[in-house]
């Protein structure tokens, strides 16, 4: 990670992406975007992500010029952009199936932004041969883009995007298509790419994992709202509402009501199945319902007594093993679904299934967000 | 990178270092063999289509070409003169074994009936030459020989020596004639070939028509077709579903009610010039000609022809992702720059399609030109037709046409494989 609140490097302070305001509907009876405020620092790696519909790919085609914006302003640069045609724009975008030029080879395809900008043929040709490098495809110029494998292509589709050195870069699910292991490469690929060149990068997917590996800050969006915009350890660590929580990694939810609010440390919830709680207070607006979110890696078995302030009972249902840690389902509470990641340590703890265990966790790792 | 996973196989190989099959027999020829049955299945398949085609198509396009050049009346009616006259210079007149076997031929002939046909070939070409032949084979069985004497008795008209050398030329079976007619182009009986009289000039001419109006056809069916095609590719699914019934309208209606809406439409005292008399830009006297000549034949082969150069576009059109576009645009190029440099060539496949389908469609048309052509308007199959319905030359002479037609329908398939490569082509 950069630094901490994923805030500018550079030496300006102003937002170099801004979003005013921004809505969006395309049929004139339901809004896709509601109302977007949204900052982009200079240099930046900022993530949308999302579940399918929440209208991340049009916030980014808002932003190439590609769809209009219903109402609101954006600016790049302090310059409104929403009346700029897309090519006046200088951005550069890498398309979730790549939209290589398949009449022409890699060369021409790498040309392309180079020649309707009138560079000279030498200069093209000495920034082809670049970006070639720079994605370590030097010897593909002559293929064609269907001789190339769908990492090759990506590789080439960065490349394209980057080749005519604009500032701002956008991506849209541009790894989808492939494989894991092919996908955690280019991840790291496209993330060296960025450091080394320093552009921004606004990046669209709605692979989680992804998103937290990559991105200086990341915004969660859900129904056309971000639900949060923070770097990916506080979006996991800190989530701001049930549904961040839910999102992003995994989780153990319960339902209650408030019983007591203590102070702003700590309130007292009684579970709708009657078990008493105690957990952080992060996101109560007003009501006494309660959303209780509680990360699996942090529950304790069989802790010694009195040791954690929350203890429940539960059955084993599952033990499944992967390696680094085991992952077990336990019924607990009226639910079945509760998880419960031990890490295969030494002298960890081993459950059977069908065995009775005590679960423990501490205050602060119990948050209390909306219902 | 993974490592392919090392599983210890080694693939056999026979002594020439050729790899086989586990039983021993080489790869090659075992995937010879699995290839080959599945290739006699797809064969079995086609037979009954072949089998039509072949009835249907090639017999009958063989016929017509073997026809063309097939000239048999003097070779076959006039046998023993035909042997004869081979060594004969054209000098002077022929010897008397020619006239000998001229009157041997004369009495087989009268005999099977079948002199008639070689008089009428010859007929054909000196006009006046079937009473002479029919008149001396009447009294043929009367002479005595020298025949030659006899027959210059007769009547004077054996002595013309263009009769014997034209004989002497349609001795052979098979014939350029009805090619070189089909260029106008003609023999002189001594068998140098000569262009024909101007005025008797027809066919050259009408080739060069029905080629320079089929391309003209063509490319209005672009222009016209081209944007038509790209809506139809962008449009919403609904909206795109209702303009497509329209375009397809014209195949449900008859052709012939189709080119009789046009004669409505476009004759003089038409809808279009009443329209354009009503509006005042032209006077009542002044209403233009737009049927029954070249303008009608255009208009309506256009109209005709435009769903065909519309469907290929259409279907290669809606494969190309908008992605495309909007790549280009991203990438900095204008509207324009992204249509010329990335969207065309895309479309290539369907445009050359369309208009290779259009133009020898076009090329070969019939029933508008001859509805709506008037004189200048006709296209090469009119005339094609018309001689199809004259005495057995003029039937020559069509399958001669319909030849060098054919002929040229190849030569531009040829030629746009040459430029495009016909396997790119996407007809739909
Ligand atoms: N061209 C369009 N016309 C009408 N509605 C659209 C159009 N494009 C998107 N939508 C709607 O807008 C909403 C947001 O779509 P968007 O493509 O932005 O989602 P997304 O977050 O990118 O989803 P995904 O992860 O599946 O790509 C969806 O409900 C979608 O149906
Ligand atoms: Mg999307």
């Amino acid at each position: 990670m950069q630094d901490e609140n994923g805030v500018a490097k550079g030496a300006e302070d102003r937002a170099y992406v801004r979003f005013e305001d921004v809505q969006k509907s395309y049929d004139g009876e339901t809004l896709v975007i509601k109302n977007l405020n949204l900052e982009i620092e200079r240099g930046e790696f900022l993530t949308m992500l999302g579940p399918s519909g929440s209208g991340k790919t049009t916030c980014l085609m808002m932003l190439a010029g590609f769809e209009s914006t219903t109402h609101g302003a954006i600016y790049l640069h302090d310059q409104r952009i929403d009346n700029v045609p897309p090519h006046k724009r200088g951005i550069g975008m890498v398309f979730q199936n790549y939209a290589l030029f398949p009449h022409m080879t890699v060369s021409e395809n790498l040309a392309f932004p180079l020649k309707v900008r009138g560079l000279s043929k030498s200069d093209t040709e000495e920034r082809v041969k670049r970006a070639l490098e720079m994605v370590e495809l030097p010897q593909f110029g002559d293929r064609r883009p269907a001789q190339l494998s769908g990492g090759q292509q990506q590789r080439v589709a960065v490349a394209r995007a980057l080749v005519f050195e604009p500032d701002l870069v956008l991506m849209d699910e541009p790894l989808g298509a492939l494989d894991k292991q092919l996908r955690e490469q280019m991840q790291f690929e496209i993330k060296h790419i960025h450091d080394n060149l320093g552009v921004t990068v606004v990046y669209v997917t709605h692979d989680q994992t992804e998103a937290l590996t990559m991105s200086d800050r990341v915004a969660v969006f859900n129904d056309g709202i971000i639900q949060q915009l923070s770097t990916p350890e506080v979006l996991y660590e800190a989530p701001d509402n049930a549904f961040v929580a839910q999102f992003i990694g995994e989780n153990n939810r319960f339902l209650g009501r408030i019983v007591e609010r203590v102070n702003d440390q700590e309130v007292r919830v009684k579970l709708d199945t009657g078990e008493d709680i105690r957990a952080l207070p992060v996101n109560l607006n007003g009501g006494d319902r309660t959303t209780l979110s509680l990360r699996p890696e942090r529950v304790l078995i069989n802790p010694d007594e009195g040791a954690t302030p929350n203890v429940l009972e539960g059955t084993v249902q599952e033990v499944i093993y992967l390696g680094d840690h085991i992952r077990t389902r336990l019924a607990v509470a009226g639910h079945d679904d509760f998880i419960v990641k031990i890490p295969n340590a030494a002298g960890h703890p081993s459950l059977q299934r069908g065995q009775a265990a005590r679960l423990g966790w501490t205050i602060e790792d119990c948050r209390a967000l909306d219902a | 990178m993974a490592d392919i996973a090392a599983d210890g196989y080694v693939p056999e190989r026979d002594e020439s270092g050729a790899l086989t099959t586990v039983d021993g027999t080489p790869l090659k020829i075992s995937l010879r063999k699995s290839q080959r049955r599945a290739k006699r299945r797809a064969f079995y398949l086609v037979v009954p289509l072949l089998a039509f085609l072949f009835i249907t198509f090639t017999i009958p396009i063989v016929g017509m070409i073997v026809r063309s050049v097939y000239n048999p009346e003097v070779a076959n009616y006039l046998p023993e003169t035909s042997a004869a006259i081979g060594d004969w210079d054209g000098e002077e007149l022929p010897p008397e074994k020619v006239f000998a076997a001229m009157a041997a031929d004369m009495e087989v002939g009268l005999e099977n009936r079948t002199i008639g046909r070689a008089a009428g070939r010859i007929n054909r070409e000196i006009p006046g030459a079937r009473s002479l032949v029919m008149g001396t084979a009447r009294h043929v069985d009367e002479m005595q020989p020298p025949y030659r004497e006899a027959f210059l008795e007769e009547d004077e008209d054996w002595s013309d020596l263009e009769l014997w050398r034209l004989l002497k030329r349609e001795t052979r079976l098979i014939t350029p004639a009805y090619y070189l007619l089909a260029l106008d182009f003609e023999y002189t009986p001594r068998g140098d070939i000569v262009e024909r009289p101007e005025i008797y000039q027809v066919y050259r001419l009408l080739f060069i028509r029905t080629a320079w109006m089929s391309i003209v056809i063509t490319g209005a069916c672009l222009l016209l077709g081209y944007p038509v095609a790209h809506l139809l590719a962008t449009l919403p699914l609904r909206t795109s579903n209702l303009l497509m019934i329209l375009v397809l309208l014209p195949f449900w209606t008859s052709l012939l009610v189709r080119t009789s809406a046009w004669m409505v439409l476009l004759q003089q005292e038409g809808v279009v010039n009443d329209l354009l008399v009503w509006a005042g830009i032209i006077n009542d006297n002044g209403r233009i000609r737009m049927i029954y000549n070249q303008l009608g034949t255009i208009i309506a082969m256009t109209h005709i022809l435009l769903p065909f150069m519309i469907l290929p576009l259409y279907s290669v059109m809606k494969t190309i992702p908008p992605s495309y576009m909007r790549a280009a645009r991203s990438l900095g190029a204008n509207q324009f720059t992204a249509f010329v440099k990335v969207y065309m060539p895309l479309t290539i496949p369907g445009l050359a399609a369309g208009v290779l389908l259009v133009f020898i469609l076009a090329i070969g048309y019939y029933i508008t030109p001859a509805l709506v052509g008037g004189e200048s308007g006709i296209f090469i199959s009119n005339l094609i037709a018309s001689n199809m319905q004259g005495t057995s030359a003029q039937l020559k002479l069509a399958s001669a046409l319909a030849t060098i037609l054919l002929v040229l329908v190849l030569f531009f398939y040829w030629l746009f494989n040459k430029l495009v490569g016909v396997d790119r082509l996407k007809f739909g």
